[in-house]
Parts: C-alpha cells; structure tokens; sequence
C-alpha cells in the first residue's frame, strides 16, 4: 500500500475561489491509502514545494497527488521537488483543478465535486505508479537551421559564434530571404542590403557553417540530440565548386524573358541567373522551366563562355544525409497576393501593387534603379494611397482573408510614406487605416514624423472601390471621421497585404512532429515562458514562422531560439523520457504487431531461450523496446494482441483505474 | 471658393492661430472635455480635423464657433498640444474681421474687465461679445 | 423511494497531451465553459487509447465517452492518431452491433489551439449523452454499490 500525500492548491484565487479547497482536502484525506491532505495557497511558490517536501519526509510518503494546474505548466517543478527529498519522480501526479475546473465553472458544489473526483483518479493512479528512472542519449553537437532568411542567418551565427557546427537549408538559390528584398528599415531607414548583406558574408565565410542553398529538407528521422535528416539538394545544373560567379552567363544567356521572382515579377531576368549581386552563395543557377538548352537541347551559350566549366546540363537532384542534435524551423513568410479583392483592382490595374512591390519600386537595386516609377506607363506618381489591412484582421469564420494582425504594416506603411514625401515632396500621400497600430521603441514616435513632419495624409477609412480610368486610379474610400465618402485620383495605390506564413512550413512542421496553429504558424512550447521552442523536444523557432514579426523582434528571438539549442548542443547526455514501452518477455507471442506500429524502430525480436516443461529448454521470439529510441506514444500496447506490451507511467491498470474513480462518482 | 483662396484661408488661420495641426491623433480628448458640446454642431476634434483638410468656409459658416466658451479646457488637456480653442477663437477671429463692424472701442473694456479671469479668456469674449 | 434528482451523465474524454490535452488547458485559460460531466484523462496520444478502455467506462457505468486527439497529420508522434482512428472506426461498429447507441461514443481531432472548439466538443457531446440518459445496456450491475 503506497503512503500517499494530496497537496491542493489556491493558486491565489484561481482555484480557491470556485472550489472550496478545504473540502476537497479534507475528502481526499479520506481515500484509502491517504495519509497525509492539506491546502496551501501557491504550492508553486517556494514555500508550498517547501511545504510538500516537508510533508514527505515526516510521513514517509511513497507518492505524492498535487491539485493544481494543469500539468503541462507545473509537472516538472513538483516532480524536482519530489526527486530532491529522495522520492521517485514519477510517484508525483497532478489532478489539473485550474483549466479543468476552476476555470470553467462557476458553482462552486459543482466545481468542488469535480475537483475532489479528479483528485480520487490521480489518487487511483499513484496507487499503481511506480518508480522510473530515465535514461541517457547521447548529442549529436550539430544544429540544423532551416530557411535562410534573417532569421535563419542569427540563429546559424549565433550557434557557430559559440563553438558548435549548423547547417542552414535554404530552398532558393541564395541566403538573405525577404529582407534582402527590402530597401530600407523602420526606425531608422538604414538600408536592409547594408546591414544584411555583411551577415550574409559572415555566413559564408564562418567554418562553422554549411549552407546547403537551393535545397530542401526531404524527411526527418529520430528524436531530440539525435536527429537524421535527409536534404535534398536540388539540381542548379550548374557546379557550385567551380562557379565563380563572375555573372558572364547571366549577361550573355539568350533566354531574357523570365519573370524575375527577386523583383516580383516587376521585371525580368535570364534563364541563368544569380537573384541579385550580393548573393550568397554567389553561383548561378540555370532555371530549367526556361532554358532553352534544357528545352530543345539546342543553344548551350552559358556552357562555351563559362571559363571555369561549371555548367553541366545533366546534373541531378542529390540526397544529402546528415545527423543533428537540434532543428531550428525558420521558415518564414510572404505577403499574400491580394488578387482575391477584387474591387481594389490589384488584378486588373497595372499601378495597383502590393508593399513589398514597391519596395523593389523603390530599391536602387530593382528594376527602375531606385527611382518611383509607376509600372504602367513609367511615370512618376503624384498622387499615392496606401491601403492598411489588406486581408488582415478578417473574421476567423469566413475565408476574406487571416484573423491576426500582420503587426508590420502600419511601420512599412509610415515608412513608405515618409520616404516618398522626402524624396518626391509635390506627392500627396493618403494612408487609410483601421487602426495605427505603432508599439515599439521609436515606432510612434516615427509614425507621428510622418504625420506631422512629412505631412502624410492619414484618413481613418477603408478604400472600397479602385478603377482605372484613362491611366487615373478612381478610388472610393471612407473618411469615417468626417463621415464623407472620399473621391480621390490617384497614379498609384499600394497594398499593404497580410503576412502569411511559407508555404512550405506546413509540410516541415509534418516531418518535424512540430505542432502548428489553425493559421500555420508553429506553436510555441508555452505562449509566455518557452516562446522559442516547440512543443517538440529539440525544435525550436526562429522569426516570423511563430507569428508576424519585425526585422528587431526577429533577430532577437533568432538569437534566443540559438541561445536554446546552445544549451542543448553543451550537453554530452540527454535524459530520456522514462514513459516508454516495455514487453512482458513471459506473454509475448512474437507476432510482430508491435514492430509494425512502431513509427521510431524501437522494437526489435531476438530469440529468447525459456525453461520449458520437463526440464526442456524452448527458444521463443520475443519483443525488446530500445528505450533510448522509443517516444512513448503507445501505439504497441493497443496492437499487442496478448496484452504483453505496456506503457510505463500509463500502463493499462493506470489507465484503467482512473477510469474507475471517474465513474465510480 | 478657387483651390488658391481656400489655401489662402487655411494659411492664414494657421498663421493666426499658430496651431499645428498636423499633430492632431484624434484622440478626441478635446472633445470629451468640452462643456460645450451640446451647443455645438462642429466638435472640437472635427473643428481640428476640418482644419486640417482646409475645409475653413464650413467652419466658418457655422454657428459654433459663436458657442464655444474660450474655456480652455480643451488646450489644458490635449496630449499633444494641438490647443484646438486657438483655431476656433482663430476662425472666429478671421469671420469678426471679414464682418468688418464693431470693433470694441478701447473705452469700453475697463467696465467689462473681471479680475478672475485670465487674460486671454478676457480678450477672447471681448471679441466674442463684441461682434 | 424514487430518485428525483436531475439526470447528469458521466463522461470520460481521454484526450491526446499534445494536442487536445493543451486545448482543453486553453479552453480553461480562455474561460470557455463545458459541463463538469466531462471528465478529462491524459493519455500521450490517442493511440494509447485502448478499445478496453472505452468498454471498461462504459462497463463502470460511464454514459458517453469522448476520444480527442491531434488533427490527421498532426500527430506528435507522427502516425499514432491514425491507428487510433481505425481502431476506434472497429470499435464503434462493434458497439453499434451491441446496441450501444452510436452517439454515446465520439472521436474528435483538436489541435492546442483550439481551445474553442474543445469547449465547444464538449458542450454538444454532453448535451447529446444527456438526451440519450442513462447507459444502462452495458453497465455491470456488480460494480453497482
């Protein structure tokens, strides 16, 4: 009979309010096997663990039943607690009174029942519990970093900066991701390229890191410390170890008439091409969809004039196998193509864009050499409305667009604006908005220098209408203030479009076993206190791929999520999750059911020998479980036809037996 | 009224009143204030607002400006120091002006002094008395 | 002398700890309310939901039992929703041919951000278990006190 303590908690009011607690206690105190019951007020806080560990050295507790919250916050913190008092932590189990009962109900003999009949299933638990001692995994001392955008390049030079080896896979041809599109940089207005591109160059030239460029993650095999993923390296047709990247056959390549994605499509490039002259790795790329030696096997110019002999038409996508101790998603995003509005006219009006196409409008890398020229007839724009919102702050319910808040547009937007109004000053520039929306250091401040100092007409409204007439925008929008509808000939109107995550995270979140939310962000381990690290052990986000994000925020969450894997990669030894699966050798059939569920391999047979009747010996196949690689789902146990297969820590008597209590009432 | 007039008319009640109104962020703190309200038809907020996209002959058509207090209130609170009063005692200003009659005569003013009252809210009800 | 007492059922939710497990934590910190009939228990994933399980509720006098697990393609552990999936396709079929009424049992994918909809689950299955009253088809009678 084990000697049990129940410790409930008041979590201040959360709990203690809607449940009488005192009653809870005192009923538990009853349940057999009960020896020791009391309430405390935090049982979190220093005290209450003081309050516990006291409790299990004068009664000689064998287990241990906290009432609380949920177990997911504080397991960890009571079961340390335990494991310093010499009591196995895994005889700990936490009754969750918070999410699931103070929580949601109001009556308090309702919530009080429930709190006490969840603590009786607990109670039943621990009955069963028995102690378990985790094992150790060795680290793989290598970090993987997927996507190689701003993100992407802190936490790679964060990682390598302490001493450890990170590959970063990107799956365009270069490194540098959205930002590296960017012309200049709210608050300040540096230039993007000045303050990216020498990262980038860091990057290339630290020993500690490999970029794998125009690759992509292929699979995701094995767990925390020990992972193996398989890259696809994806054919560029051309030699990266030869290439010089001197660019004469991007010059010289016949094929001219490619959209060029880098620019957004604002102009075009050749079907061999380097996406801009700082790129990193700078070695081109031949885009088999337009080459036409690729096509008809008739041209082959790149091919004479490369003097290093780095094009080789017939290369092939190669599969690159490497072992990591921790992965990094920094996937991040894309504006959304705002084609679905139709009556803001992106889709039939040639000068309505979207923010990151006039960022190229306006880079003195893209396509009018820095000078603002509309796209339609390349004139300069005198007059110019932005847009805010757009596919934004839309209801969760109905497909108009994403509920969140972008979080960076009203900043590009003042950008945008205030760059215009300095650089062009006979332009009238008109911003609608829902809200500004401006926290951050400097960032109001910013937003009010537009206003006040650039004189940027901002009209609290919503554009509804945006024709073209005769090269004029007409454009139809709310100036709710005032309560006019406003009429307003405009060259040019700009999109601030919604963020939406890549859309390749979805498929790596897949093979990472990392949970996303409904909108495709990843999860987070806790919103608030593991905000860089998936709920999946060994994972962890980096930038926008966790939620909208500006250049500052991203760095410096690109930095903590290296900081975390830093502190995963100076362990030699991870301990295990002891909750793993165990055969019982004396009822295992040898059926292999349980191999074939098994998603890690962490089953394997060996031939046993056994006594037998008569003093025979019998030689049986059975199951083992390798510990360090099972995960504990479970999976077996329900698959093993003879019951020989159980999960430590939920074993089916535990299972059951809380089953029990629940429906005993 | 041409494009330059109306310019002109903003210009100068800017120049007059000295207000900045740019710095508005309609947070509508003026207009929570005032003690007027019920009296007015144009609000202290859209009076800036109205300012700001040089809609002055509205402004100055309107009965409001007559029904503003000059208390001050609003100056005292704004945030941002946009002092919406001064464009409402400009406005009224430039309409006493464009009616070109009576001018209150030096004369008169000791009689209507009040010590208790600050001084600008003394000038700003000569004027207002005296149109 | 008869019970007059209002009828509330008994139901058991096994919901998965990485997903529906933290959506119920989020239904709890958004203060979305379910009835206090729902009692939750953790298991890893859904796949550790053995058949037995359900017929042991149901067996002890459950009313309703309620499996929740991670969206398909979703699963932490990659694979395990999927057989729980068909498991619980074969159990229920055998349920129905028992005359368990179909509705007493159900199997929902939410994810941890979906405290909403696990609030929601919840409230729906309870109200369809309470309509149904009593399971007294497959209750052991022994286990009565």
């Amino acid at each position: 009979m084990q000697r049990i303590g129940v410790f409930i908690c008041h979590c201040g009011t959360n709990i203690a309010a809607t449940v009488d607690v005192k009653a809870v206690a005192e009923a538990l105190g009853r349940e057999p096997g009960v020896v020791f019951s009391t309430d405390y007020q935090y049982m979190c806080s220093e005290s209450g663990q003081t309050l516990m560990r006291d409790a299990i050295r004068e009664h000689k507790l064998t287990g241990v039943v906290v009432c609380s919250c949920s177990p997911r916050m504080h397991e960890t913190t009571f079961r340390k607690a335990a494991e310093k008092e010499g009591l196995n932590p895994y005889m700990v189990e936490i009754a969750n009174i918070r999410e699931q009962v103070s929580w949601i109900h109001k009556d308090v003999a309702e919530a009080t029942e429930k709190a006490i009949i969840l603590g009786r299933a607990a109670i039943a638990k621990v009955h069963l519990n028995k102690p378990l001692k985790a094992g150790e995994s060795p680290v793989t001392k290598r970090a993987l970093v997927i996507g190689g955008g701003i993100a992407g390049i802190q936490t790679a030079l964060d990682i390598a900066e302490a001493g450890f080896e990170v590959d970063i896979v990107e799956k365009e041809p270069t490194i540098g991701g959205k930002m590296a599109q960017i012309d200049k940089t709210f608050p300040t207005l540096d230039c993007a390229a000045c303050i990216l591109t020498p990262k980038m160059v860091d990057v290339a030239q630290n020993e500690k890191i490999k970029i794998f460029s125009y690759s992509e993650v292929e699979s995701v095999k094995g767990f925390v410390g020990n992972f193996k993923v398989a890259i696809r390296k994806k054919a560029r047709y051309v030699d990266e170890e030869k290439c010089t990247g001197c660019g004469i056959c991007t010059e010289k390549c016949p094929q001219k008439k490619v959209p060029n994605e880098f620019n957004m499509g604002l102009d075009t490039r050749r079907a061999i091409y380097i996406p801009f002259a700082q790129a990193v790795p700078k070695v081109a790329t031949i885009d088999a969809n337009y080459c036409t030696m690729m096509k008809t096997g008739k041209c082959g110019v790149c091919q004479k004039l490369c003097g290093a002999g780095a094009i080789d038409y017939k290369q092939q996508d190669t599969i690159v196998e490497r072992e990591y101790g921790a992965i990094v998603a920094a996937t991040g995003f894309n504006p959304m193509k705002p084609t679905q509005y139709n009556e803001l006219g992106y889709a039939t009006c040639e000068d309505v864009v979207t923010s990151l196409e006039l960022e190229r409008l306006m880079n003195a890398a893209g396509p009018t050499a820095g000078t603002l020229l509309r796209p339609s007839d390349k004139k300069h724009p005198h007059t110019i409305v932005f847009v805010q919102c757009v596919g934004s702050r839309c209801d969760a319910e109905n497909e108009k667009g994403k509920p969140y808040c972008s979080k960076i547009c009203c900043m590009y937007t003042a950008k945008h604006a205030m760059l215009i109004r300095e650089k062009y000053p006979d332009t009238e520039v008109y911003v609608f908005y829902i809200d500004v929306r401006t926290p951050g250091k400097n960032f109001d401040e910013f937003y009010r220098r537009a206003v006040e100092q650039y004189g940027v007409h901002y009209v609290k409204g919503q554009v509804g209408k945006v024709v073209e007439e005769n090269g004029v925008l007409k454009v139809q929008a709310s100036d709710l203030l005032s309560g006019e509808q406003l009429h307003i000939d405009a060259d040019l109107v700009v999109l601030a479009t919604a963020v939406e995550p890549d859309k390749s995270a979805r498929s790596i979140a897949t093979m990472l076993t990392a949970s996303m939310d409904t909108n495709d962000f990843f999860t987070e381990a806790h919103a608030k206190l593991r905000p860089v690290e998936s709920p999946t052990a060994g994972i962890f986000l980096s930038g926008v791929c966790q939620g909208p994000k500006d250049i500052p925020e991203t760095v410096s969450q690109a930095s903590a999520a290296a900081a975390k894997v830093i502190g995963l990669l100076a362990k030699d030894k991870l301990t295990c999750n002891p909750c793993v699966a165990e055969s019982d050798e004396m009822l295992c059939n040898g059926c292999s059911s349980c191999e074939k569920v098994c998603p890690y391999g962490a089953i394997t047979y060996t031939d046993k020998e056994f006594r037998g009747p008569n003093r025979t010996t019998l030689i049986r196949r059975v199951a083992s479980v390798n510990p360090a690689v099972c995960q504990g789902c479970g999976a077996c146990t329900v698959a093993c036809p003879s019951g020989a297969m159980d999960l430590k820590g939920f074993s089916n008597r535990q299972i059951m037996a809380e089953v029990d209590a629940i429906c005993k009432m | 009224m041409s494009h330059d007039k109306k310019q002109a008319a903003l210009d100068e009640i800017l120049r007059s009143s000295g207000v900045d109104v740019r710095k508005c962020m309609r947070c509508g703190k003026c207009t929570a204030t005032c003690p007027a309200f019920d009296e007015m038809e144009y609000h202290p907020h859209q009076f800036v607002y109205m300012v700001e996209k040089g809609e002055i002959e509205k402004l100055a058509a309107s009965p409001s400006i007559f029904k503003c207090l000059s208390c001050f209130a609003c100056m005292e609170r704004c945030p941002r120091q946009v002092e919406p009063a001064k464009l409402i005692e400009a406005v009224r200003l430039s309409v006493i002006r464009e009616k070109g009659a009576n001018h209150l005569k030096p004369e008169q003013v000791p009689a209507l002094l009040d010590e208790d009252l600050p001084q600008q809210a003394i000038t700003s009800a000569f004027r207002k008395y005296s149109k | 002398m008869q019970d007059v007492k209002e009828f509330r059922p008994k139901i058991v939710a096994f919901c998965c700890n990485w997903c529906s497990y933290a959506g119920a934590d989020l239904a709890g910190s958004s203060r979305l309310a379910y009835p206090a009939d729902v009692k939750i228990i953790r298991v890893p994933c859904s796949c550790r939901v053995n058949p037995l399980f359900i017929l042991r509720a149901f067996q002890r006098g459950a009313d309703g039992v309620i499996m929740a697990g991670c969206h398909p393609g979703d699963c932490h552990y990659t694979s395990g929703n999927y057989f729980a999936r068909r498991r619980m396709t074969l159990l229920f079929s055998m349920l129905d041919y028992l005359g368990i009424e179909r509705e007493r049992t159900r199997v929902e994918w939410i994810s941890a951000a979906e405290g909403a909809k696990f609030s929601k689950t919840m409230n729906e299955f309870a109200a369809t278990v309470a309509a149904l009253g009593e399971n007294k088809r497959l209750e052991d009678l022994r286990c009565k006190k």
